[in-house]
C-alpha cells in the first residue's frame, strides 16, 4: 500500500501567474518526504497538484507529468476523482465535518460516496483507523459524539484517520502541525514516523527540527522574489541537506540566514 | 453594566494599580437609575399637566429626556465623565429597543384583541356557504385550506429552481453567466405582487383564455415574489459553509456533487429551512396577485387547477371591504394567519435544530 511518484518538468499556474517552475523529483515509497522553504514558495501548491486539489481552484493548472507508479496522474482518462482517492490529503488547519461523529467522520470516505458498508465493518475500519491515528484510547468511549467536541491535536489525528480510512497510496500534509501545541504536535510526529511503514508520506513543514525529525528526504523550495516562481532548489536525505547540502542558499535558509 | 451593580454603594477611595491605572471609585447606588426614571414620570406628569397636555405619549417621551439629562448628569457629578457616557449609552440603547418594541407589540396586540371577537375553533372549520347579511356565522376553513395549497404550490416551484439556482451561483457560477443572474435575481427581488399576479393571469389567459381562473395561477405568481427571496437567502446560507469542509470532502475522492450534496448542503440545511421559512412568510400574506388571479369563493376547492379558490388574505380583504360583522370576520381571518405563520415558524426551527451542526459541548 505505498507508491512512488516520479515528478518531471512540472510547472504550476494560477491563470497567467507562473507559480512554480520545473519542479523534477522523486518521492520514494514508504518514505517521508519533507518540502520546506519560505513562505510563498509553492510548497502547497506543488503539493496539491500531486492529488489533483489545485483543480478545485478555479482557473489553477499544471504541465509537465507526475508518475505515480509509472501511470501519468494528469492523463487524460485518469479522473481526479479516483487520484484523489489514492492520494490523501491532510489540512493545515483541522477540519472534521461538525455535522458528523466521531465514527462518521472517520467513515466519512465511504458514507459520503454512498458506499454500503456492514456494522461489523464499518466497527472494524473505525478501530483501526483511529489506532492508526493513535487515537483509539482517547476517543473509543465517545464515538458518537461530534468530531468538534475534541482538541485541536485530536481533530487533527481524526482528521488522519479519516484520510487513512479510506486506505490511500501517498498521504500530503500540509503543515499538519503549525495550528498545535507542541505536545500535540510531538504525537503527530509520532504517528507520521508509525504511518512510514505503510504510507508513502509528503509533508510540508516550516519547522526545520520537525523536518529533520521525521522526514527521511527532504526538498528545499525557493523563489526569487515576489512574482517570480518557486523552484525546487534542491532534494536529497534529510542528513545531506541537513548537514552538507550542495546549495549555499539551501544551508542559508536551514541555518535562519534568509528566508 | 454587572461590573456596575457588583460593585458596593459605598463610596470608595479611588484605589490605583502599580501604573496609576483607577480601578473604582464612587459608583450610583443600583436604586438610583430607578429613582431617577420615577422622578422624571412624576416631573413629566407635573409640567404637562400644568400646561394641560397630558396623554401617556407626551408624558413617556418627555420623562424619557429628563431621565436621560438626569442619569447622565448625577452619573457626570457622582462617578466621572467615563460613566457618564456609559449610562447615557445604555439610556439611549434601551430606550431605542423599546421604540422598536412599540408597533410590534400594539400590532399584536390589536389583531389578537380584535381578531378573538370571531375567532373559534367552529370559524376555522366553516366556510361561508349560505352566510348573508349581517349574519355572524361562517368561517375560514375554506380559504385556509386554499392558502395552504396555493403556498405549498408556490413553495414546490420556488424552492427547487432557488435550490438549485443558488448552489449553481455559489458552487459553479462564474463569469458573465454568474453575473447576469445575480443581477436579474436582485431585479426579481424588487418586483411588485402586483405585477407578478398580472404576468402570471396574463401567461395563463395566453393557454387558457381569459376565463381561466384557479389556485395554480396564484401559485405562479406567487413563486415569482418567493424564488429570489430563496436564491438569496440559501445563496448566502451556502457561502457560510467554510471552504475547508468541500477540500476535505473532495480530497477524500469524493465526487463534486457527493460534496455538495452531502457536506455543503448538510452543513448549512438549518439556514436553508429558515431561510425557505422566511420566504413562505414572505408570500403567504400577498394580497394583490391572489385577488387578480385566483379571485374569491365560499366553499373549499381543493383542485388547485380548476375553478376559484379562497385565501386568508383575499377574505379579510373581501371581509374588510363588506363592512359590519365582515370587519370582525377580517381581523379574525389576520389572526388566523399569524398564527399559521407562526407555527410554521415553530416547525422550521425544529427541523432547524434537529440538522444543526452538532456544538462542541
Ligand atoms: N488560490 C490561489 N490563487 C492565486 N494564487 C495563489 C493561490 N494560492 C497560492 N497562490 C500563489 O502561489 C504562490 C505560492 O503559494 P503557496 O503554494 O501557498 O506557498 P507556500 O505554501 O510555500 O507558502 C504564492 O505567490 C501565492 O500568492
Ligand atoms: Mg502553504
Amino acid at each position: 500500500m505505498s507508491k512512488r511518484i516520479d515528478v518531471t518538468d512540472l510547472n504550476v499556474y494560477y491563470g497567467d501567474f507562473l507559480a512554480v517552475e520545473g519542479v523534477t523529483m522523486a518521492i520514494e515509497p514508504r518514505q517521508v518526504t519533507a518540502l520546506i522553504g519560505p513562505s510563498g514558495c509553492g510548497k502547497s501548491t506543488f503539493l496539491r497538484t500531486l492529488n489533483r486539489m489545485h483543480e478545485v481552484i478555479p482557473g489553477a493548472r499544471v504541465s509537465g507529468k507526475a508518475l505515480m507508479d509509472g501511470v501519468d496522474l494528469y492523463g487524460a482518462g485518469v479522473d481526479p476523482v479516483a487520484v484523489r482517492r489514492q492520494v490523501g490529503m491532510v489540512f493545515q488547519r483541522p477540519n472534521p465535518f461538525p455535522t458528523m461523529s466521531i465514527a462518521d467522520n472517520v467513515l466519512a470516505g465511504v458514507k459520503l460516496n454512498n458506499r454500503r458498508i456492514s456494522k461489523s465493518d464499518a466497527a472494524s475500519v473505525v478501530e483501526q483507523s483511529l489506532r492508526g491515528a493513535n487515537l483509539w484510547n482517547e476517543v473509543k468511549d465517545r464515538l458518537d459524539r461530534p468530531g468538534s467536541s475534541l482538541s485541536g491535536g485530536q481533530q487533527q489525528r481524526l482528521c488522519i484517520a479519516r484520510a487513512i480510512a479510506v486506505q490511500p497510496e501517498v498521504l500530503l500534509m500540509d503543515e499538519p502541525c503549525s495550528a498545535l501545541d507542541p505536545i500535540s504536535t510531538l504525537a503527530i510526529e509520532d504517528l507520521i514516523n508509525e504511518l512510514k511503514e505503510q504510507f508513502t508520506i509528503v509533508i510540508v513543514t516550516h519547522n526545520m527540527q520537525q523536518a529533520a525529525r521525521v522526514s527521511d528526504r527532504t526538498a528545499f523550495f525557493n523563489i526569487a522574489g515576489t512574482g517570480k516562481p518557486g523552484k525546487l532548489i534542491e532534494i536529497d536525505d534529510t542528513g545531506t541537506i541537513f548537514s552538507t547540502p550542495s546549495v549555499p542558499a539551501t544551508e542559508d535558509y536551514i541555518s535562519g540566514r534568509s528566508g | 453594566m454587572s461590573l456596575a451593580t457588583a460593585t458596593p454603594p459605598v463610596p470608595t477611595r479611588p484605589r490605583s494599580l502599580g501604573r496609576g491605572v483607577q480601578t473604582s471609585r464612587r459608583r450610583l447606588p443600583r436604586w438610583a437609575p430607578w429613582s431617577i426614571l420615577g422622578s422624571a414620570i412624576l416631573l413629566s406628569l407635573a409640567v404637562l399637566t400644568l400646561a394641560d397636555a397630558t396623554s401617556v405619549p407626551s408624558v413617556l417621551a418627555l420623562a424619557a429626556v429628563v431621565y436621560a439629562g438626569g442619569i447622565t448628569v448625577t452619573a457626570l457629578v457622582v462617578e466621572g465623565p467615563r460613566w457618564a457616557k456609559d449610562r447615557l449609552a445604555t439610556t439611549v440603547v434601551i430606550g431605542a429597543f423599546l421604540v422598536a418594541l412599540i408597533p410590534l407589540v400594539s400590532l399584536l396586540w390589536i389583531v389578537v384583541a380584535r381578531g378573538l371577537r370571531l375567532f373559534s375553533w367552529d370559524f376555522l372549520t366553516t366556510d361561508m356557504v349560505g352566510v348573508f347579511g349581517s349574519m355572524t356565522t361562517g368561517g375560514v376553513q375554506h380559504a385556509i385550506v386554499g392558502t395552504l395549497l396555493i403556498t405549498a404550490a408556490a413553495a414546490v416551484i420556488s424552492v427547487p429552481i432557488g435550490l438549485l439556482t443558488a448552489i449553481y451561483l455559489v458552487e459553479y457560477g462564474r463569469g458573465p453567466l454568474a453575473r447576469a443572474i445575480t443581477f436579474l435575481v436582485d431585479v426579481m427581488t424588487g418586483i411588485p405582487s402586483i405585477v407578478a399576479g398580472l404576468f402570471a393571469f396574463a401567461l395563463f389567459t395566453l393557454f387558457f383564455g381569459p376565463a381561466y381562473r384557479a389556485g395554480i395561477m396564484g401559485a405562479v405568481a406567487l413563486s415569482l415574489l418567493m424564488t429570489p427571496v430563496v436564491i438569496r437567502s440559501v445563496e448566502e446560507m451556502l457561502r457560510l459553509v467554510p471552504n475547508e469542509l468541500r477540500e476535505a470532502s473532495l480530497a477524500l475522492g469524493v465526487p463534486k456533487w457527493l460534496t455538495i450534496l452531502k457536506v455543503v448542503l448538510r452543513t448549512a440545511v438549518a439556514g436553508i429551512v429558515t431561510g425557505i421559512m422566511l420566504a413562505v412568510a414572505r408570500v403567504i400574506g400577498e394580497t394583490a396577485p391572489l385577488l387578480i388571479a385566483v379571485g374569491m369563493m365560499t366553499k373549499t376547492n381543493t383542485n388547485l387547477f380548476e375553478g376559484r379558490m379562497a385565501t386568508l388574505p383575499v377574505f379579510a380583504y373581501n371581509e374588510y371591504s363588506k363592512g359590519g360583522v365582515g370587519i370582525d370576520r377580517a381581523w379574525a381571518a389576520a389572526l388566523t394567519l399569524i398564527v399559521i405563520v407562526m407555527l410554521l415558524n415553530l416547525i422550521a426551527r425544529f427541523v432547524s435544530s434537529k440538522f444543526a451542526p452538532k456544538a462542541a459541548r
